[in-house]
């Protein structure tokens, strides 16, 4: 894997740009798709949308987890901390409870057109409000120890010759595509386990 | 330099937190902290395939079933 090796408290960590960036960048492309589908459901009413709206969103929020579970493990010894109050971290992990919020109010509905609606309408304000969260708010705090936000350089300016880049695209691509995959399992259960209920 | 956490600053035992599990995330430039990052992310979605696929199994056998 070619990548520079010494670079201060990183070290070799620097390969973890591979795993754990790509982690976030599955679960914003699943939250788009998710989007669409919550708005194409509010204009058609079909189930199917609703399906694939929150199915995306529940695979959407494996790959969060992972992206937060890597994030303070590669924190704890680089950092020398697993969480610390930065814009950054707190940013996404406010970010998530709405998400988990998501579960709880469909989970609390029992007519599925409504479940579809409420859900629909709630993802519509929450995706924006997630971004701000966790893209915008972080880069515009005035510290962060989180590299591309607040003062700390993003790992492009790092990137030299050009190396990292080279597999970084590829694994991003890749780690899509996986959660795109998932996703779309998922959506083919729940739609199984819909239309098992409906006969 | 690494940080120490309040709650060993707090007793007072400083030389205590370089734990044989520090020894080891630090040695070799920090490799295994990759290694460790891996195993945590395909663990975790070999947990979720799994468990999809038990949860298709199962519809496939009611359906067959009934």
């Amino acid at each position: 894997m070619p990548a520079p090796d010494d670079i201060g408290i990183l070290a070799k960590t620097i390969r973890n740009l591979h795993y754990h960036v790509p982690m976030w960048f599955s679960m914003i492309i699943l939250l788009v798709v998710s989007y669409i589908y919550g708005i194409k459901f509010l204009s058609s009413g079909n189930l199917q949308h609703d399906s694939m709206s929150s199915s995306f969103v529940k695979v959407s929020m494996l790959f969060g987890l992972m992206g937060l579970v890597t994030g303070s493990f590669w924190a704890r010894f680089t950092w020398g901390t697993w969480w610390i109050e930065d814009a950054k971290l707190n940013g996404a992990a406010i970010g998530m409870l709405i998400y988990i919020a998501y579960y709880i109010l469909r989970n609390s509905i029992e007519d599925e057109n409504q479940r579809g609606k409420f859900s629909a309408v709630y993802n519509l304000f929450a995706f924006p409000i997630y971004i701000v969260l966790i893209i915008i708010y972080p880069r515009m705090a005035e510290t962060s120890l989180h590299p591309a936000s607040g003062d700390t350089i993003a790992f492009s300016s790092l990137d030299l010759d050009n190396d990292l880049r080279k597999v970084f695209y590829l694994a991003g691509l890749g780690w899509i595509l996986l959660g795109v995959w998932v996703a779309s399992l998922k959506y083919r259960l729940t739609e199984l386990k819909r239309i098992d209920e409906e006969i | 330099m690494r940080k120490y956490s309040w709650i060993t600053l707090l007793l007072g035992y400083t030389a205590l937190a370089q734990t044989p599990v520090d020894d080891f995330f630090y040695q070799s430039g920090k490799i295994y902290v990759v290694i460790a990052i891996l195993v945590i992310i395909f663990s975790l979605i070999m947990f979720y395939l799994v468990r999809l696929d038990k949860k298709i199994t199962k519809l496939e056998k009611d359906r067959n079933e009934a």
